[in-house]
């Protein structure tokens, strides 16, 4: 695998990438349209929205725009804000300067308004893009690599095919020393003892366990598990059955531990993401909003690539990193063709085998992370979702509410 | 034209229909110990059709875990969903529309 070999951009600190995005970040809901205007004036592929609606500032949000700034795909950040909101502009920018990367951000208020903001922030930008042509290349290998992987919009097809070469995947990365993250613990329900038996030490089944009953409790409580009418329909009879389904996508490699969203793992391996929030907090933010929100934390964790399986089809892609779209669903994919980046079901026909199957994965996130455009990219998608949410940034056996 | 099943690990007593499924052969695809079954009913594609004889309260097995148990007895070619198991955690799901998933615990009026 690591004589697989493609060009990325160097950091000045931490990992490389393989995009060279800029950043348009917008601190509050009222001065979205300032910076959309400027990304979409910019008209680059590499000009990219995202932003916190609230006013009220939110730690997990800022925490979740910091991680965004830091992430190796990430060349540059403009930050803009209205001029009264908490989320502070001014120093999101200074941990991009901190990073070493181009930085800068304005108070729309003080600019004087939305064509004198959206001028100044163009030109920004041009200057911009400008410079990080300069961007030194290296050569970036698996080893490098982090790669995330949710499912949304599943089907019978995800659990035997599309979530299952995705698994034969993440062995491959974490044998060649990269870095996987999965995540979903609501859809782990009846697998708490499938989970352990994976844990690579102690300290990894402990995590395991407090993440999967605070999941649980959760779901019991609400009297709701992660499985909809529709996956019903589709064949789908239990949330035990939904949830083997979901986590097959992990692979059979040890779990290092539970990772929290905006902390990037320490060390390379598997690791399970816990995006649910933390008690007694559960009713600030429900546990899976929708597909961007899944993809958005996974990328807050450092993965260069996020991959989508889906059943039904799906269409979104993703601000920061590219976004696989897999199915493996035959009929999902000749329908959706402008927006499936990958089709798994010649593995349910016997066309091919899951180890061929493996290889064209491969293939297609080689090309990925060379430079390549996934369909949504093409396509200009783009999507992002920062909620309010409250989560510690390590696993909570003790909640900091009660200390 | 051929009917198929995929089994997706050899310790199942399910496959999941690869499309709908009329009474008669089904061939199995994956990891599967017998080359077929025989469906006794229509079975909607994407479902799951019992492999063997599944008595009430036995586990049903798919991935080679559990994920459900029989509320009735279920011969061998059934179509095995809501009607016929039971989750261990989701007590709504025994509420559900068989067809549509829809639920039937919420009153509209």
């Amino acid at each position: 695998m690591n004589d697989l070999i493609w060009q990325g951009y160097a950091r000045k600190h931490g990992k490389p990438g393989i995009r060279n995005r800029v950043l348009v970040l917008y601190t509050v809901k009222c001065a979205e349209f300032v910076a959309q205007q400027i990304v979409l004036q910019a008209a680059h592929p590499d000009v990219e929205l995202v932003g916190f609606d609230g006013c009220t500032d939110n730690q997990y949000a800022v925490n979740l725009l910091i991680s965004l700034i830091r992430h190796p795909n990430v060349g540059a950040v403009l930050a803009v804000g209205l001029g009264c909101e908490y989320v502070q502009p001014a120093w999101l920018s200074d941990i991009a300067a901190q990073e070493e990367k181009p930085a800068s951000w304005m108070f729309i208020q003080q600019e004087g308004g939305t064509a004198r903001s959206v001028e100044k922030g163009l030109t920004w930008v041009r200057d911009t893009l400008s410079a990080l042509r300069q961007t030194p290349r290296t050569s970036m290998r698996f080893s490098d690599l982090v790669i995330g992987a949710e499912c949304g919009g599943s089907d019978s097809t995800s659990g035997l095919a599309g979530n299952v070469v995705v698994g034969c995947l993440f062995d491959r990365l974490v044998d060649a020393g990269g870095t996987a993250i999965f995540e979903e613990i609501v859809e782990a329900v009846g697998l708490d003892q499938w989970l352990l038996s994976r844990a690579v030490d102690e300290r990894a089944a402990r995590e395991i366990r407090y993440t999967y009953d605070k999941a649980l409790d959760y779901c019991r409580r609400v009297r709701q598990y992660s499985v909809s009418p529709g996956n019903f329909a589709g064949g789908l009879s239990t949330i035990e059955e939904k949830s083997m389904g979901a986590v097959i996508k992990s692979g059979s490699r040890p779990i290092q531990g539970v990772i929290k969203v905006s902390c990037p793992p320490e060390r390379p391996g598997l690791w399970l993401l816990d995006s649910t929030p933390d008690p007694y907090w559960m009713q600030f933010g429900i546990t899976n909003p929708n597909d961007s929100e899944g993809l958005m934390d996974l990328i807050s964790c450092g993965a260069h690539i996020v991959f989508l399986v889906t059943g039904r089809g799906s269409v979104v892609g993703s601000a920061v990193s590219p976004c696989v779209k897999i199915t493996g669903n035959g009929d999902t994919f000749a329908r959706m063709r402008e927006d499936m980046d990958f089709d798994a079901s010649p593995v349910l026909s016997g066309q091919c085998g899951m180890e061929e199957l493996t290889d064209r994965l491969v293939s297609l996130v080689v090309q990925t992370a060379g430079g390549v455009e996934t369909k949504s990219e093409h396509l200009g998608h783009r999507e992002f979702f920062i909620p309010y949410k409250y989560q510690e940034k390590q696993v909570a056996y003790t909640k900091a509410c009660e200390q | 034209m051929e009917q198929t099943a995929f089994q997706i690990h050899p310790k199942d007593n399910v496959a999941t229909a690869l499309s709908a499924l009329i009474p008669g052969r089904v061939r199995l695809l994956g990891d599967a110990r017998t080359d077929g079954v025989t469906a006794k009913e229509e079975i909607p594609s994407g479902h799951k059709i019992a492999l063997q004889d599944i008595a009430r309260d036995e586990k049903i097995v798919k991935y080679g875990v559990t994920i459900g148990c029989a509320t009735v007895d279920i011969p061998a070619g059934s179509w095995v969903h809501l009607h016929n198991m039971r989750s261990l955690y989701d007590e709504r799901s025994g509420h559900l529309d068989v067809r549509t998933g829809a639920p039937k615990d919420t009153v509209y009026e």
